[in-house]
């Protein structure tokens, strides 16, 4: 058996993305351990979420969900473009997931500076005086719906960069896998969105 | 089987129209049942409308539909792992 000499670089597509599911297996179950942590202490303390769930606005929340919905739509269609070679369409698309994150990310700020306003934020005097279930509560929801949002950054840095390298025409009709990727990831960070809104907005 | 078509397939934009559709039509009836106020309605609701929403994304948007089943498999193990710890969860909770 002869080896082939390397005239073009090696390409594994199909390898590509399962690493990139694997990764993506890490993050389920980083969020599925904080999933975890909630049900225990929503368990514990049912009064106490109860009460904390109609505290937020839900409006908001839900607000967010649509947002996110039809951003992950928008980098779904993004795949499609490219696929069929439409890459100018295939710009927009990703810009426009880009901005719905901005969108997001702005939603988020107003509910919780909100929320500091009122002084319901972790090590709060206000909060040290309310129940301790209704600590738990507002601690998990700031660390899971903040550790949502670092990712919602890092998805829309991960899509710009792919923007970049869509411009420059690094990423092709016959080459699109970093695309594919940056989707997965953007779509993941959707999915875990859809279980916090009942979580912590809709179960009250 | 992994073939080229499957890794070539292009899913078409109205597929995805359709899904996202739906997914907001689930979103709108997962709201009005829980403001409702009724729980015996509104936890088996809410059990079920979110993962069939989490289950739409990776079906349709995340392309699971049209992958291998060696990826297939992996998040079934994935998923299987983590169920398996929420059920050792609420069997924990349930006979304390």
């Amino acid at each position: 058996m002869t080896l082939e000499p390397a005239a073009a670089p090696h390409k594994d597509s199909e390898g590509a993305k399962i690493g990139m599911w694997l990764f993506l297996f890490t993050e389920m179950l980083l969020f599925g351990g904080l999933f975890l942590l909630y049900s225990a202490y929503r368990a514990r303390y049912p009064r106490e979420f109860h009460e904390g769930g109609q505290e937020l606005n839900y409006v908001l929340g839900v607000a967010n969900t649509l947002v996110l919905l039809t951003s992950s739509l928008t980098v779904a269609l993004s795949i499609t473009a490219i696929q069929k070679g439409e890459r100018r369409l295939s710009m927009i698309l990703v810009g426009i997931t880009v901005a719905l994150g901005l969108v997001f990310l702005i939603n988020k700020g107003f509910e919780w500076s909100h929320e500091f306003h009122v002084g319901m934020y972790p090590g709060s005097s206000a909060l040290s005086q309310r129940p301790h279930g209704l600590q738990l509560f507002y601690g998990l929801y700031f660390t899971m719906t903040g550790l949502h949002g670092l990712h919602v950054i890092a998805g829309m840095g991960v899509l710009s960069v792919m923007l970049v390298l869509l411009s420059k025409g690094k990423i092709r009709k016959d080459d699109h896998i970093k695309l594919e990727n940056s989707g997965l990831y953007w779509h993941l960070v959707d999915v875990i969105w859809i279980f916090l809104l009942p979580l912590f907005y809709l179960a009250a | 089987m992994e073939t080229p078509e499957t890794h070539a397939h292009i899913v078409p934009y109205g597929t995805f129209i359709r899904v996202w559709i739906t997914l907001l039509a689930l979103t709108a009836a997962l709201v009005l049942v829980s403001k409702l106020e009724h729980d015996a309605l509104s936890v088996p609701a809410m059990l079920t409308l979110t993962p069939l929403k989490a289950g739409l994304v990776f079906y349709y948007f995340m392309h699971l539909k049209y992958e291998s089943t060696l990826l297939k498999g992996m998040l079934f193990i994935a998923l299987a792992a983590l169920i398996i710890f929420i059920g050792f969860l609420f069997f924990d909770i349930s006979y304390r």
